[in-house]
C-alpha cells in the first residue's frame, strides 16, 4: 500500500540548510521519512508527509528546523474554536492511544 | 501488576517486572480498548528490573500508561535490562510526548529521582522513537549526562534493534497505519460517540410523533423508529467503515472520505426503499436524509483525524474551516426539512 498522505502544501516545516551540520537526528526521529542526509546536509524530500509532530525541531541541536508543532486532531481544533483557545487535545475521547 | 518480584542491586530493592503478560494484563488491555477505566490504566513511575540486570545492562525509557509498559516488557523476553518509567499521567508515549509530559524535563528529573547513576555504570538511555516529539536528546545530554538513543517506533522491533547493535532499519523508523492498528481504535470511537448518538436518536424518536393534529405515539413508533435506524446505520457505517476503508476512500480530506460513506448509505437506503415501495416517504423527509446522512458520516470520519497517525495540525485546521460549516448547514437544514415534513 502506498504511504498514507494528508493534504498537500499545508505544513509549516522549514529547514535552514545553511545552519545544518548534518548530524542526522532529524532523519532519525522523523516518523514519516521526510528528511534525507546528503553530503553532510539534511534535505526535505517529502514535505507533504510531514505531520508537524515537532520531533525534528526538538532534536536539532543547532535550531536549524522550525515547524508549527501540533496534533492533527479535528476535535482538538473544534475544542479550541468553542473555548476560544488554541487547539486543545485534553478531550477524554479515545484519540490518545 | 501480576508477578512483580524484587531484586537487590547495590543494596537497593528494585521491583522486577515479568516479561510474560498475565490474563489480568490482557484483560486490562482489552478493557482500555473499550474505554473502560483507561484513564486510570497506569503503572507507578520509577525504575524496574527485567530479567537479571547488572550495572552494564541497557536502560529502556517508557511511559506509565500500562499498555505502553506491558508492550515494552513483553518484548524483552530472555533479556536483562532496566525500565525507567516516566510519569506521563497514564498516557501513552506518543500522546504524552505531544503534551510534553514524556519530555526532557520529566526524563531528567526521573533520572535524578531514581539515582540512575548508582544503578548503571554506562550513560546511555534507549527511548522509543516517538518520544522524540517531547524529548530533546542534546538537552538531556547537557542536563543529565546521559546520551539518548532512539529505538524503533514499535516495541515489537526492539529485539531486532538490540540484536543489530542498537541500529534501526528505515522500516523500524516509520509510522504506518495498517488495518490492524485502525481496527483496534473502533471500540473506543464507538464508546466515545455513543452517548451523543443515543441522545440524538432519542430526540428523533420523540419528535417523530409531532403531526398537524398534535402528537401521535403510533407515528412516533413507525417514523421515529425508522429515523433511529437510519441514524444508527449511518453512524455505525462511519465509525466502522471509515477506519477500515481509510486508504481506499477517495480524497485526502477525512471529511471527503466520510462523505463517500454517507452517499453509499443513501444509495443502499434508496435501493432498499425501491423494494419496499409502501415505505416511500414524503419529499421533505427524503431531502432531509439526503442532507443529514452525509453530514453525519463526514463529521464522524473528520474526527478520526485525531486517532490517525499522519495528519498535521495545519491540514486539520484548513479542513475544519471548510468542512465543518458545510456539515453544520447541511445538518441544520436537514433537521428543519425533517421537522417540516412532520406537518405536511
Amino acid at each position: 500500500m502506498a504511504r498514507l498522505q494528508y493534504l498537500k502544501n499545508v505544513v509549516t516545516l522549514n529547514l535552514d540548510a545553511d545552519k545544518c551540520v548534518g548530524c542526522g537526528r532529524c532523519a532519525e526521529v522523523c516518523p514519516h521519512g521526510v528528511f534525507v542526509i546528503e553530503n553532510k546536509k539534511a534535505r526535505i524530500i517529502d514535505r507533504d508527509s510531514c505531520m508537524e509532530c515537532g520531533a525534528c525541531q526538538n532534536n536539532c541541536p543547532i535550531d536549524a528546523i522550525s515547524v508549527g508543532k501540533g496534533v492533527g486532531c479535528a476535535q482538538a481544533v473544534l475544542n479550541g474554536v468553542l473555548r476560544g483557545t488554541e487547539p486543545n487535545c485534553d478531550c477524554s475521547k479515545g484519540c490518545c492511544d | 501488576m501480576q508477578g512483580i518480584s524484587f531484586i537487590t542491586h547495590n543494596g537497593r530493592q528494585i521491583p522486577r517486572a515479568p516479561t510474560e503478560l498475565g490474563w489480568a494484563d490482557r484483560f486490562g488491555g482489552w478493557k482500555a480498548r473499550w474505554a473502560i477505566g483507561r484513564m486510570k490504566y497506569s503503572v507507578k513511575p520509577g525504575i524496574y528490573a527485567v530479567g537479571n540486570p547488572d550495572a552494564g545492562s541497557p536502560v529502556f525509557v517508557s511511559a506509565n500508561y500500562k499498555m505502553s509498559f506491558d508492550r515494552l516488557r513483553s518484548r524483552l523476553v530472555g533479556r536483562d535490562g532496566w525500565i525507567l518509567v516516566l510519569d506521563t499521567k497514564g498516557i501513552n508515549v506518543w500522546c504524552a510526548a505531544g503534551k510534553g509530559t514524556f519530555g526532557t524535563e520529566e526524563l531528567v528529573m526521573r533520572i535524578e529521582e531514581v539515582r540512575l547513576s548508582q544503578i548503571v555504570k554506562h550513560k546511555t538511555l534507549i527511548l522509543p522513537q516517538l518520544g522524540a516529539v517531547g524529548v530533546s536528546a542534546h538537552k538531556v545530554k547537557q542536563q543529565s549526562g546521559f546520551s539518548v538513543v532512539y529505538g524503533p517506533v514499535r516495541a515489537e522491533d526492539l529485539p531486532a534493534f538490540l540484536d543489530a547493535g542498537m541500529k534501526a532499519t528505515e522500516e523500524m523508523r516509520q509510522v504506518t497505519f495498517p488495518l490492524r492498528d485502525r481496527v483496534v481504535l473502533i471500540p473506543v470511537e464507538l464508546v466515545s460517540w455513543g452517548k451523543y448518538v443515543v441522545l440524538t436518536a432519542a430526540c428523533f424518536l420523540v419528535l417523530a410523533g409531532l403531526n398537524p393534529k398534535g402528537y401521535s405515539t403510533s407515528v412516533a413508533m413507525s417514523d421515529g423508529v425508522r429515523a433511529v435506524l437510519i441514524l444508527l446505520v449511518s453512524f455505525l457505517s462511519a465509525v466502522v467503515l471509515g477506519p477500515v476503508l481509510l486508504p481506499w476512500l477517495p480524497g485526502r480530506p477525512f471529511s471527503v472520505k466520510g462523505l463517500w460513506i454517507g452517499l453509499a448509505v443513501l444509495f443502499a437506503g434508496g435501493l432498499f426503499l425501491c423494494y419496499h415501495t409502501n415505505a416511500a416517504s414524503g419529499g421533505f423527509s427524503t431531502a432531509a436524509w439526503v442532507l443529514m446522512i452525509p453530514a453525519l458520516t463526514s463529521f464522524v470520519v473528520l474526527n478520526f483525524t485525531g486517532a490517525s497517525t499522519y495528519t498535521s495540525l495545519s491540514g486539520v485546521k484548513r479542513e475544519v474551516k471548510i468542512a465543518v460549516p458545510i456539515q453544520l448547514v447541511c445538518a441544520a437544514v436537514g433537521v428543519g426539512l425533517w421537522l417540516v415534513g412532520r406537518f405536511v
